[in-house]
Parts: C-alpha cells; sequence; structure tokens
C-alpha cells in the first residue's frame, strides 16, 4: 500500500465540500484505508484527459489497463494486507469499499473535475448522511441561491441558503420544483441533426467546420439568441466570440421578461440601472402592479425584508403599509393593507397623478372614486419621505416605471441609505429585447442569417405572434438550438443539442443587487447534456475547455484556490455585490404626453406569466402542473381570468361539477379571444378581486411539444400575445361559445361560511383589542374528554403559523411535495378531489366580491393532543408519539379512510389508486431516502417532517444534549419567504413557537371541538390607512 | 287456494293458517316446492339474471382488487360512499330474519312461523352481502384480518376504542349466531326432506344436513330448549348489532353523524327496511307457489303494521336530529340540517322523507294494508327511501362538514352501481337457490300450527 494512499486530502480542490459540516472519526478512518485502493493514477489520468468532457461508466474508463487490472483481481494491492492483518474490522472496510466500487457505474454522475466517486470516499462523507452543496438557479435576469441536499451523489432536496441575498434561507416553488425538473424523464436525450441522433463530436465538428465561413465574412451570418444573461462568463464568452466575428450579433429574448423596467431606467437616468429595493426600511410601499412579494427579481429576499418588517409581537407593533394597484390578483396584492382593482393601463394614469400630487410636475386626473385613494397614498409616502418607495411592476410600460424611479428620488427615498438604490445592471448586455428579437426576425426575413444559436429558450412558442417566429427561422441556412427538452423550436432547428440542467451544469450567475455565485454541479448530466458554455465554447477559438475551466477561469484571476473553495463552499463570491450608484433622474414627468384613461367599455387583455409554470418553461413540471395557483387555486390549467361583474355581463359562469364538486371539478364556459388578429379558446375563470373590465391570459400552457405532463395543458395565450400589445392589449373581444370546460380547482368555496377559521383585525383594533382572535371564541376545557391525557415531559413538537405574514406563495406546498416523496395525481384525479398535498393553502375572501381582502391560511396536519382520527383508527396505524406527534404507521395501515373522515381539517390524504411512479428509474433517485414512498390504499398526512426530527435527535443524543430550539427545521418552515411558520418545542418556553404560541393573536382553528391542535395560528393584522375605509367592509372588529 | 277466494276481502282477522290444511297437506305442498315440483322457466330465467350479475359482482371486485379503491367516486372530504351506504342498508335489511324468528318466538307470535325460515334466510343473505362491503371498501383488502385479534408475533392488536372493531365483533357474532338459528330451526324439515325424497343424492345430502334427526320426544324436547336459548342468544344481537354499526357514525365528531339518537333510530331504521324487504319477497313467493294459505292476509297484515310503527319511530328520529340541530346551537350541526333540505344534494333528502315518512302513512288505512300489490309497491318505496337515509347520512355529512375549503362532492361511478347491484344478484341468486333447496316455510312448525288450528275449529 503506497504512502499516498494514506494521504487523507481535499482532492482536486474544486470538490464542493460539505455545507453542514458532518465529520465522522469512523468516516476518516474508513476514508483514508480505502484511499489505498490504487486509483490516484486513474485520477490522474482523468485530470489531465482533456478529449472527453465526461467518463460516464465503468467501461469508459476500463479502457486504462490500470483498471482493467483493478478490476480483474479480486483484491488489489490489499492482497498483501489480508496476510499479515486479516481482523474482522479490516474486512468490513474492504467490503464497504466493493460494494462502494460496485455502485460505482451507479453512483458515478460527477463531475470529471472533482471527484472520483465512493473509491475516494469524499471528505466528511458518510453513507446514508446527505450532504449539502451551494448553488444557485438562474431564472430570467434573476438567481437564487441555494443549497442542495445530496444522497450519495444524487441531489433530492433544495433548500434556501441563507448566506445568498436573494434566498437567505429562503426559496420558492420553482427552485423547490427544479428538482423534479432535473430527474424529468421526458427531458431531451439525445443530440440530434434533423432529427437523428448524432454524438457531440459530430457536432462539434459541424461547429468548427462554419468557423472558415465565418472568419471570411467576419460572422456576417452568425446570429446568437439567448435569454437575459446573469452570466459573467457567458458574457465574456459572448463578447469573446463577438469580438472574434465583429459581424456576428447577439440578440436576447427573455419572454417574461421586462423590457419595460430597463427601458424605465433609461428614460429616467439615461442609462440602464438596476434598482434594487429596502422593504426593510419602508414604512409605505405603493405598489404600482408590481408583484414584488411573488415574481421578479428579488422576491423571495424583499418577502423576507417586508414580512419580517410587519412582524408582531406583544410590544412591537408597528408595521410597514402597503398599497398595491393591480388589474389582477397576486400574492403582493393579497396581503396588501389597501389593494386596489385597477386596469392596468389606468396605473400608469394613477401614476402620474401620484406624481403631480407629489408635486413632481405633469397633470393627471384620477376617477373620483380614486381620488381618496390618491389623496391617502400621496399624504402617507409625503409623511414617510424617505422611508417609503413606490414601485412599478415588471409588465408596466417603461413611463411607470420612470414615475416610480422620480416619485422616489423626489421623497428622498432613494437617497444614501434609503429604502431604493441603483446600480450597474445585473443582466449582463441590457437591451430592449422585443427590439432586439424584431431585429432578430427582419435579419432572418432578408435572409442575412447564416447560423443561428439559440442558447435556451424556447422563441417558436413564445414570440410574439405577429413576428411569425417559424417562418422566419426557417430562412436561416443553419440553426442549433440548445434545449432541456425537444421543444417547439427544437423541431424547426437542424441541431438540437440537450441542455444540462443547473444541477449538472458549471456555469455563474448574478442576483438581484448583483451578488454572483457559482452554479457547480450536484451530479453530472443525466442526460448528456451541454451547457451553453460548452455550445459557445465550440464556436469559439478555444473549444476544448470545459465549462469547468471557464468559470474558474472568470474568477480565479487575481483570488487563491482557497477563496475559490470559499466561494464554492459558501454558495456567493464575496464582495460581488455592486455598489449603489449616485444618480439622480433628471426627467421631468411633465414631459410625458397627456393621456387618456383606458374607454370602460373596451376589454383590456393583460398578458402574465402563470404562477406556476412561469413562462411555459416548467410546463412538464408535475409538481408546478398540480400546485394550486395562489389565487385562483386552479391546477393543471390555465384560464381566461375576468372579474365577477364582467363575467355577469359577458353572460360568463362555471359551476361545480358532481364529480369532485367544489373540491375538484369546476365547468367552465368556454370562451373565444379574437385579439391582434388572432384567435384562441380559453376557459374562463372568474376571480374576484380582479379589475373589471381586463382580462387576464396566463402564458405558459398550450404547450403543443412538451413532454408527457406539459403537452396539451390549457390554451397558448402566446398566440394572441402581438409585438404591439406584449403585456397588454386592447381591441379584443370575448365571446361565449357555450361550451363548457372541465377545469380542476382544489378550493371552490370562497366563504368560510361564519367559522371564523382565519381571524383578523386591522392594526388600530389589534392595538385597541390584543385579545380580538379570541373574543367570543369558544374553548372548551380540556378536560372534557373520555380518554387519559397524554403526558409529554419532553419535548411537545408544535407549530405557529403567521397568518399576517402568510402571502400565499406555495413554496411550502412545493418544498413538503419534494421532502416527502409525495405523488402527483394528474388533472383527472385532482379533479375527483384526491390531490396529495400534505400542505394546503387555504384561500378565504372577506368584503365585497369585486374587491375583497384576500386570506391565506396553510393548514397542514394539526397534530392534535386529542385526535380525532386516532380514535376511529381500528388497526391503531395511526397513533399518538410521546413527543404529541399523530404517527402515521404505512404498513399498518388498511386504508378504510375512516381517520380522513373523522378528520375535522381534512388534511389527510389516501391513496385510492397507486398515485407513485415506481417504474421510471430516474424518479427513483429523486426520491428522498429517509421518507417511505407509500403505495395505494394506504392513509398519508403532515409528519412535521418527522424524519428530520428523528436525524435531530440522533445527533444531540450523541452530543448527549437536549435538541436546541431552531435545531429542526421542517421542509415547509424552511422554505417559507415570509417566516410566517414556525416549528419547535412547545414545551420549552424559551422556543420560538412557544413564544409565538403565547401571544395573544395565537389561537386554533375549530378549537370547539376539542381537539387541541399543535398547529396553531396567529391571528392575521393589517394594516389599512384609517382614513380609508374600505368600501365593501363593515366597520368595527371583522373577524 | 279457492277457500282464500270465498273469504269475505274485509274480514278483521285473517286467520295465520287458512283452514282444512291437515299435517300431510302442508307437508305435500311445502316439501314439493323443493321434491317434485319443477323449478319452471321463470325460475331459470330469474337464475339467469340474478347469476349474470353475480358476475358483475365479481368483475367488478377483481378490478376492485387489481386497482384500487379509486375507481370508485370516493374522495376527501367523501371518504366513505356507496360501500359504507350498501352495508348499512344490508345490515338493516338483515334484521327482520332474526326478529322475526327470535323476538317473535319469544312472544309467542303465532303468525310468525310461516315467515320466520325465508326471513331468516334471507337475512343471512343480506349479511353475507353486507359482509362484503367493509371487506371491500379498505384500501388494502388483503390485510383486513388486522382487524382480527390474532396472536401476532408484533403482539400488536386492533385498536379496540374504534367503532370499526366492535362492527366486526357485532357483524360476526350476528352472523354467526343468524345462521345457527336457521339451521337448528331446519334440522326437523331437512329429516322430513331426506324422508321424502326420491333421488339417492337428496337423501344423502338432506340426510347428513339432518344430523340423524328421528323425530323421537327426547330429539324434540331438545330442540326445542336449544331452538328457545338460541332465540334468547338472537334477541340482543337483533338490537346490538345495527346499535354498533350506527356507532361507525354517532361516535365520530361529523356533523349529522355525532347523535346520541343514533343506535335507537337505527334499530327501528333497520327494523323498518327488514319488514319492507321480507313483504318485497314474500309477496311474490306466495303468489307464485301458491302458498296464500300458509301466508296469509294476517301475515301481510300484522308487517304492514309493524312497518308502520317502525316507520314512525324513524320519522321521530328524524325530527329530533333536526329539532337537536337546532337546539344544540352548534352551528356545524345547524348547517348540516340546513344543507340537507338546500344543498346540492337535496332531492335525495326530500326523496328520502316522501319514500320513508309521507308514502308509508298510507299504512294507517286498513284497505291498503290488506292491498297486496299497493303493499308490495310501498315495500319497495320502503327499501329505496331506506337506502336513500343512509346515502344522506354517508355523504351529505362528509360532504360539506368543518372546513370549507375542504368541501367537495361525490358521485358514484360505474364502478360503485356494479357492485351495489351486483350484491343485489348476488342476493337473488341465494334465494333462489334457497327456494328450490330448502323448505321455505318451517314445515314441522306448520304442522303445530294445524294442530292449534284444528284445536281451535273444535
Amino acid at each position: 500500500m503506497g504512502a499516498e494512499g494514506h494521504r487523507h486530502e481535499h482532492r482536486g480542490g474544486e470538490e464542493p465540500e460539505v455545507k453542514h459540516d458532518a465529520h465522522d472519526p469512523c468516516t476518516e478512518e474508513l476514508g483514508s484505508r480505502v484511499y489505498s485502493l490504487d486509483l490516484a493514477a486513474i485520477r490522474e489520468r482523468l485530470a489531465k484527459s482533456t478529449g472527453k468532457e465526461y467518463w460516464r461508466s465503468l467501461e469508459e474508463l476500463s479502457g486504462n489497463p490500470h483498471f482493467e487490472e483493478l478490476l480483474h483481481r479480486e483484491f488489489p494491492r490489499q492482497a498483501s494486507e489480508w496476510d499479515e492483518s486479516v481482523d474482522r474490522r479490516d474486512f468490513l472496510k474492504l467490503m464497504a469499499a466493493s460494494l462502494a466500487l460496485a455502485g460505482l457505474s451507479g453512483c458515478g454522475r460527477k463531475p470529471e473535475e472533482t471527484i472520483v466517486p465512493y473509491v475516494n470516499q469524499p471528505a466528511g462523507m458518510t453513507p446514508g448522511k446527505p450532504q449539502y452543496y451551494a448553488t444557485a438557479m438562474p431564472l430570467g435576469a434573476d438567481a437564487i441561491g441555494l443549497l442542495v441536499e445530496s444522497h450519495e451523489g444524487r441531489p433530492t432536496k433544495i433548500e434556501g441558503n441563507p448566506d445568498h441575498p436573494g434566498s437567505l434561507g429562503a426559496t420558492n416553488a420553482f427552485a423547490q420544483a427544479s428538482i423534479l425538473g432535473l430527474y424529468d424523464p421526458d427531458r431531451s436525450q439525445v443530440l440530434t441533426y434533423l432529427g437523428e441522433i448524432r454524438a457531440w463530436s459530430s457536432f462539434l465538428e459541424s461547429a468548427v467546420a462554419t468557423a472558415p465561413m465565418l472568419k471570411a465574412t467576419g460572422g456576417a451570418g452568425l446570429r446568437i439568441l439567448t435569454g437575459s444573461v446573469t452570466s459573467p462568463t457567458l458574457a465574456a464568452q459572448l463578447r469573446a466570440l463577438l469580438a472574434q466575428y465583429p459581424q456576428a450579433k447577439w440578440h436576447q429574448w427573455e419572454t417574461a421578461g421586462s423590457d419595460g423596467a430597463r427601458e424605465g431606467g433609461k428614460l429616467a437616468f439615461g442609462r440602464y440601472v438596476n434598482t434594487v429595493y429596502r422593504p426593510a426600511k419602508a414604512n409605505v410601499i405603493v405598489s404600482l402592479d408590481s408583484d414584488f412579494l411573488g415574481s421578479g427579481p428579488g422576491h423571495v429576499r424583499y418577502a423576507k425584508e417586508f414580512f419580517r418588517r410587519r412582524k408582531l409581537s406583544g410590544e412591537h407593533a408597528e408595521m410597514s403599509r402597503l398599497y398595491v394597484l393591480e388589474p389582477t390578483p397576486s400574492v403582493t396584492g393579497a396581503v396588501a393593507d389597501h389593494s386596489i382593482p385597477m386596469k392596468a393601463s389606468d396605473v400608469g394614469l394613477f401614476a402620474r397623478a401620484l406624481a403631480a400630487k407629489l408635486g413632481l410636475g405633469g397633470s393627471a386626473s384620477v376617477p373620483a372614486e380614486r381620488e381618496k385613494l390618491l389623496e391617502a397614498a400621496a399624504a402617507d409616502l409625503q409623511k414617510h419621505r424617505g422611508a417609503s418607495f413606490v414601485i412599478a411592476g415588471e409588465y408596466q410600460p417603461a413611463e411607470v416605471h420612470a414615475l416610480a424611479h422620480a416619485i422616489n428620488q423626489a421623497l428622498l427615498n432613494a437617497a444614501a441609505g434609503g429604502t431604493v438604490y441603483y446600480t450597474e445592471p445585473v443582466e449582463m448586455q441590457p437591451v430592449n429585447h422585443l427590439e432586439s428579437l424584431r431585429e432578430l426576425c427582419a435579419d432572418m426575413d432578408a435572409g442575412r442569417v447564416d447560423t443561428l444559436l439559440i442558447l435556451g429558450g424556447n422563441p417558436v412558442y413564445d414570440a410574439p405572434h405577429d413576428l411569425d417566429f417559424v417562418s422566419k427561422l426557417k430562412k436561416a441556412r443553419l440553426s442549433f438550438h440548445l434545449s432541456q427538452y425537444f421543444d417547439e423550436t427544437s423541431e424547426y432547428c437542424q441541431w438540437h443539442i440537450p441542455e444540462a440542467h443547473y444541477l449538472e451544469s458549471w456555469s455563474d450567475v448574478r442576483a438581484f443587487d448583483g451578488t454572483a455565485s457559482v452554479v457547480q454541479p450536484l451530479i453530472a448530466p443525466l442526460y448528456q447534456g451541454k451547457t451553453a458554455h460548452d455550445v459557445i465554447g465550440a464556436f469559439s477559438d478555444k473549444p476544448g475547455l470545459s465549462s469547468y475551466e471557464r468559470v474558474r477561469n472568470t474568477w480565479v484571476g487575481g483570488h487563491t484556490e482557497k477563496d475559490w473553495r470559499k466561494w464554492l463552499h459558501d454558495g456567493v463570491i464575496g464582495g460581488t455585490a455592486f455598489a449603489p450608484m449616485a444618480i439622480t433622474s433628471k426627467w421631468n414627468p411633465a414631459s410625458l404626453l397627456p393621456a387618456k384613461p383606458a374607454p370602460a367599455d373596451q376589454l383590456e387583455f393583460i398578458f402574465r406569466p402563470d404562477p406556476s409554470v412561469y413562462d411555459g418553461r416548467f410546463a412538464n413540471n408535475g409538481w408546478l402542473q398540480e400546485l394550486p395557483k395562489p389565487v385562483s387555486k386552479l391546477t393543471w390549467d390555465n384560464a381566461a381570468l375576468v372579474s365577477p361583474k364582467t363575467a355577469e355581463k359577458l353572460g360568463l359562469t362555471h359551476r361545480a361539477a358532481w364529480t369532485g364538486g367544489e373540491h375538484g371539478q369546476i365547468l367552465s364556459d368556454v370562451v373565444d379571444v379574437d385579439l391582434a388578429g388572432s384567435k384562441v379558446t380559453a376557459a374562463a375563470w372568474t376571480l374576484p378581486g380582479q379589475a373589471d373590465g381586463v382580462v387576464t391570459l396566463p402564458l405558459g400552457y398550450g404547450r403543443s411539444k412538451s413532454g408527457q405532463t406539459g403537452t396539451n395543458k390549457g390554451f397558448n395565450a402566446y398566440v394572441v400575445r402581438a409585438s404591439t400589445g406584449i403585456w397588454c392589449a386592447t381591441g379584443g373581444t370575448l365571446r361565449k361559445t357555450g361550451l363548457e370546460y372541465p377545469l380542476a380547482c382544489t378550493q371552490y368555496h370562497h366563504n368560510m361560511e361564519g367559522r371564523e377559521l382565519v381571524r383578523s383585525a386591522s392594526l388600530d383594533e389589534y392595538k385597541h383589542n390584543p385579545n380580538f382572535a379570541h373574543k367570543g371564541a369558544e374553548e372548551p376545557p380540556k378536560e372534557l374528554t373520555l380518554y387519559k391525557e397524554f403526558a409529554y415531559p419532553g419535548y411537545a413538537w408544535g407549530m405557529a403559523i403567521d397568518l399576517a405574514s402568510c402571502n400565499g406563495c406555495n413554496a411550502c406546498v412545493v418544498a413538503c411535495v419534494s421532502e416527502n416523496n409525495i405523488a402527483i395525481v394528474g388533472k383527472d384525479q385532482v379533479m375527483r378531489g384526491r390531490e396529495m398535498h400534505w400542505i394546503r393553502i387555504d384561500r378565504y375572501y372577506e368584503g365585497s366580491l369585486d374587491s375583497p381582502e384576500t386570506f391565506f391560511q396553510p393548514v397542514p396536519c394539526q397534530q392534535c393532543e386529542n385526535a380525532p382520527c386516532e380514535q376511529v383508527c381500528p388497526v391503531g396505524a395511526t397513533l399518538h408519539s410521546a413527543e404529541g406527534l399523530n404517527d402515521m404507521v404505512y404498513n399498518r395501515c388498511v386504508g378504510t379512510r375512516y381517520c380522513s373522515n373523522n378528520c375535522p381539517y381534512k388534511v389527510r390524504r389516501f391513496n385510492f389508486l397507486r398515485f407513485q411512479d415506481w417504474e421510471t428509474p430516474a424518479l427513483k433517485l429523486m426520491r428522498n431516502p429517509e421518507v417511505t414512498v407509500r403505495s395505494r390504499g394506504v392513509m398519508e398526512k403532515c409528519t412535521y417532517c418527522v424524519q428530520r426530527i428523528n436525524n435531530a435527535r440522533i445527533e444531540v443524543e450523541k452530543e448527549n444534549r437536549p435538541i436546541r430550539d431552531g435545531e429542526i427545521v421542517t421542509a415547509c418552515e424552511a422554505a417559507c419567504p415570509a417566516e410566517a411558520i414556525v416549528f419547535g418545542n412547545a414545551n420549552d418556553p424559551k422556543s420560538r413557537v412557544a413564544k409565538l404560541k403565547a401571544q395573544q393573536r395565537n389561537y386554533t382553528i375549530l378549537a370547539e371541538l376539542n381537539a387541541r391542535p399543535r398547529t396553531t395560528y396567529l391571528a392575521a393584522v393589517r394594516n389599512p390607512n384609517p382614513e380609508l375605509e374600505k368600501p365593501g367592509t363593515p366597520p368595527g372588529d371583522k373577524r | 287456494m279457492s277457500s282464500a277466494n270465498s273469504v269475505p276481502p274485509f274480514r278483521r282477522v285473517a286467520p295465520v293458517l287458512e283452514p282444512g290444511h291437515t299435517y300431510a297437506s302442508v307437508t305435500e305442498k311445502i316439501s314439493s316446492i323443493v321434491l317434485s315440483r319443477p323449478a319452471g322457466t321463470g325460475w331459470y330465467l330469474a337464475f339467469t339474471l340474478a347469476f349474470g350479475l353475480v358476475m358483475m359482482l365479481g368483475m367488478a371486485l377483481a378490478y376492485l382488487i387489481a386497482k384500487g379503491t379509486g375507481i370508485w367516486g370516493i374522495n376527501i372530504p367523501v371518504g366513505w360512499g356507496f360501500a359504507i351506504v350498501n352495508f348499512v342498508w344490508w345490515i338493516g335489511i338483515g334484521h327482520a330474519g332474526t326478529l322475526i324468528s327470535a323476538i317473535l318466538l319469544l312472544l309467542n307470535q303465532k303468525w310468525r312461523t310461516s315467515i320466520n325460515r325465508f326471513a331468516e334466510a334471507m337475512t343471512i343473505f343480506a349479511v353475507m352481502c353486507a359482509g362484503i362491503f367493509p371487506l371491500i371498501h379498505t384500501g388494502r383488502p388483503w390485510l383486513a384480518y388486522y382487524m382480527l385479534p390474532y396472536p401476532s408475533t408484533m403482539g400488536v392488536w386492533p385498536q379496540f376504542r374504534s367503532p370499526l372493531i366492535w362492527d366486526v365483533f357485532a357483524v360476526s357474532t350476528y352472523f354467526t349466531v343468524s345462521l345457527l338459528f336457521w339451521f337448528v330451526g331446519l334440522i326437523p324439515d331437512l329429516a322430513t326432506l331426506r324422508d321424502r325424497a326420491h333421488s339417492r343424492l337428496a337423501q344423502q345430502l338432506y340426510g347428513i344436513l339432518a344430523m340423524g334427526w328421528r323425530g323421537s320426544a327426547r330429539h324434540w324436547h331438545r330442540y326445542q330448549s336449544a331452538y328457545l336459548l338460541l332465540a334468547g342468544l338472537a334477541t340482543p344481537l337483533v338490537v346490538s348489532v345495527h346499535t354498533v354499526v350506527s356507532f361507525d357514525f354517532a361516535i365520530a365528531i361529523v356533523p349529522g353523524w355525532h347523535t346520541t339518537i343514533f343506535p335507537p333510530y337505527f334499530v327501528a331504521g333497520a327494523i323498518y327496511s327488514g319488514f319492507a324487504m321480507v313483504l318485497t319477497l314474500a309477496i311474490p313467493l306466495r303468489k307464485i307457489y301458491g302458498l296464500e294459505d300458509f301466508i296469509t292476509m294476517r301475515h301481510l297484515e300484522n308487517m304492514a303494521k309493524v312497518m308502520l310503527a317502525t316507520g314512525l319511530i324513524v320519522a321521530y328520529g328524524y325530527a329530533m336530529e333536526f329539532f337537536m340541530s337546532y337546539y344544540g346551537g352548534s352551528k356545524f350541526e345547524t348547517f348540516l340540517a340546513h344543507n340537507r333540505l338546500t344543498g346540492p344534494y337535496w332531492p335525495f333528502y326530500w326523496a328520502l322523507i316522501l319514500c320513508n315518512l309521507v308514502v308509508p302513512q298510507l299504512l294507517w288505512f286498513h284497505k291498503v294494508r290488506v292491498h297486496v300489490p299497493t303493499l308490495f309497491l310501498l315495500s319497495l318505496v320502503v327499501n329505496v327511501g331506506m337506502w336513500l337515509e343512509r346515502f344522506v347520512i354517508v355523504v351529505i355529512s362528509l360532504h360539506r362538514d368543518f372546513m370549507p375549503s375542504a368541501w367537495g362532492m361525490y358521485a358514484p361511478t360505474f364502478w360503485d352501481w356494479a357492485t351495489y347491484i351486483g350484491t343485489l344478484g348476488m342476493f337473488l341468486a341465494l334465494l333462489l337457490l334457497f327456494v328450490r333447496a330448502l323448505p321455505v316455510i318451517s314445515i314441522a312448525e306448520m304442522r303445530e300450527l294445524v294442530a292449534h288450528t284444528s284445536e281451535e275449529q273444535k
């Protein structure tokens, strides 16, 4: 055994480090011995080889004589050791090594640059224990920093990275669901040329073959189309390529991107800027159709800050105030203190009037009924100069953004240390995307495009229909499409290159405030995916470099290896956040041309990325498809959203079907939308809180070429989206067809039926009576039960959910699905009322139908102390644990469903059929190995993430100490950007959860049943402007 | 039969046995149905239909086991649907037999004699139909033995606080005792059949089943004691079994289930539906096999009276449910009452009221009670009404309980119907076989009745 074998070192410094350090002496010993298998040479060979990118299997490696020898000899090198010291321990260690070797081909999906798996056991790795690696998920012009849980090389769960400014430990539904995107068996798995399978090398040949021609013309025929690029490395590559071929052009088209924000900044400041908000410092926020808590750059961070600013405890009773003007209800509007439905085009008028009111010049009038609101909002903003901000929505035109900038400047909000600051743009090359795409189309049409590289994106599907991208694309002589799916665009391109998922790629990305992160892979590409770096690299003068080398080269210059390792470990490249820029707007709102209010009789059509499938890129993600949309609670479909009044006017209705009914199948009227010279047929959906006369057409559905999950779901709103009305269009008609379409809606019933499930008060009422949540509530004495009380001498796990903080963003729901291996059931089963989510978010309205207050209430298992479910189970499959959990014993469950019938909270979920996919191999890799995969006929429900509780218990028993508060974080709690969910030991008065439960706002739903849930709620408190009495809301206590 | 036609139609009290019968004529008449009369085309047609339905049941169950309970319309919130509705309905029907045999025997009601045998058979078949449902409605029926207190190596026991476990015991005990009672009652008749059978096989089969009955005085003595003891044993079971079934609901906290009136109300409802089913069966039976002399107007009228009485108890139950839901002041109960009357399932509730409450009031009239076709129709109406009652209790209570966000609807699927109609077919098939294989009326007891009637006539 060579001396080298005993060396315990970090191999290949680029190896991702363990985030949550779990050094174990046994592991170290085992690790050092296992090294004695002389694989170092092989590793060196691998490190030196540059021809191939990754080795995928044992066979590939076995070409090496050393490795063959290793395979053919049963115990290479160790044979001598056997004779000398054969004992049981050594035997076991060696066996472990052999087993690891046996698993080599199966678990070998790790990047070549870093790891030879298992044989060289990574430091700190204990088989069976997860490791966490930091990475970042790019989405549009933003990125969120993540920690990814990895079990034996398989990423299984996404968590937020507390060190990343865009996450602060929280995530959103898209990030949570991206783990399914990684393993999606429908992802494109092969590189094709005209539909025939080709090798990567033949693509390389083809790319290299273009070089002489490109060189000759200076790249005149070369066009590159990307989405928003926030990767410094990719941008550097593109710039280098453009420098090499000066005639080539780089176009960008991000269909859900915000040209308004970009151009608005340019209008106000004369240059592209990036705006960063600080909701933590703001007392008053006016959102001009901005969903800054639910979507757009930095929204997770903003939600964290916003809700932290609004946390109430006994002594602290101050909240910021949020006004939201929006045409269609968003999660931001749902938690606003004043949410005002307003046509998208009227928002601009309101902004002008607000600017005028604040003395910025210009003039605009608002309708009489908005006068009061305008007065109040302006006064509030004035009062909180420097501690307020106005934020314009991503889908509002440039002038609204410019107005918001002007107002923020005038109110000194953008002063140093204020609530808003400006930085260099996060996008590496900000351009007007629509113009950029238009230019590309014109060039293609004119035959000026010889070679087209489409890196990601799906323009055939999502480009404005009037640009007629398809017919123009056909004129390009040679087209390449890099994409995760063989989609609509791939069909029209000669070359299709499967794109690596971000969890399989080396890259880098900047977040909303400029902070850069290295995107590091958790696994080698499952389906031979390539990155944009690879594809651009193939056309560059340095085709041989790997993505890893390119990313590393971007950053390591001037830094040490240690710095690089720290960046990978932290998930953040320190000091890369952009510094605030000192710029002032010289733009005068008075320079705007006068505008007229939108004609009341004309329908306004607005487009919005769907809250579940975004712009269509997540269409094949079942977790997101089945996720009830925050406000409408629709799944698996989009629908044309209209207000109740508009629906009445157009005669649109929907009704609950017999099958599934209110909790499942809703039959909705079908409408023909005729807009911008194009037509689409859609299901209509009436949404309280929608502005009258506005039809929302959610994007991202109606995919004709997605995977099994995403194809032909909903209607394709892009069909009627023209370049003249990217986000808002008028002049269209909506006609009832007389047909009905079944929609899968998980909660059709809006009304609480007087049951006080959600309790709320205004801040004034709360100050006046902090105990308002208990007024008139029936709370029976504990003794009123037939059975003996349980004693909880140790831990008593409990949860408190602050309804003042929940904005219904759904991150917790997807986090729960991912953590607990929850099956998706499909539209048909959702329509039968059989969706499996362990935590659901109930949405209730209060007040008028046209402008209601919206409340969200996450409902996981309530873990009752006096649980109705436990008493009726005939076989004892649901039992009370010593710590107060209602444990489910899956293998004991016979499936009588009695427990579910007797559960007043209806949180139990039954496997009516075999909902889990037991066959698809990729999905097996995805599952959390610590949670049973349930089969049919078994009841299941939220367990408070009991696997996490038990992991913590094992850890603390080793250290002989009690579990500390915050040591166990449930999946839903971890994901929540609003910190609305807090879990802990209710027996410990110092724990966060006990403190919350001690608050007067704390209440139990259905307390009169004496089930005594461990999950309790903190009543919602909103901070409406006392000068504005909400129409339709009776004054006084509104519990 | 001719004598029945000659009696005036408005006679106040019809006899329990038409006059003119001797031991021989009774024996001949009843045993001939089994031993000498050919089955006839009607029987074959009926049996073909019934057997077809049994096959359908088999298919529905096989598909159920293969796919899971998801083939039915159940969901969250309505976790129980047709399976439990049908279970309770069948158990209810299975009440009349034992009630007639045991309780009326103890009360010395002579008129029970000619209807007890097939009423008991009906009970056993109904309980068999009922027993299918709790077994198959579980998600994993192959693990149903978890509900039994068997000596498991894991030391795991059923959860005795659950009414479903009580059900297991109540229903299985009831079935066992009912079967024993029926069989013991059959022994002298089996001996008669053994003695009168012509074919060797029939002689042997009846001989084995007759257990060596020779009709000695000692036999009769022991037989009478055993029969009485079993009757005594069965009597509390009649009350207990449906009481326990009602606990499935009453123990739960679901509004509409959590009611203390459920036990008596369920028992009354069970007797109500049981007698309705006995009438449904007796009327065609006496017509087809010419048993009008044995199952006389007296029987029909008495059964109609029992139906009227139990129907009124059930009506009282409905009224009390409503009263308590308002008087109790629980908003959930109040809502439930309202939802029954006006919610999406209102037609079911009003149909139930019509079938169980309104139409049976016709039974106050003697003319109706002795008008056989009307009585037959009424019995069908009550059978439907009692099924609707169970549907209302199970589905309407569950579909809108505490959390409005979880409210939903239930609609049966093809497989729900196939299973239900399949059990109807199984019930019919078993009855048809019973009619052909065993004496539908107790010969021994009828002979006793002959003795009594002839004494009365003297």
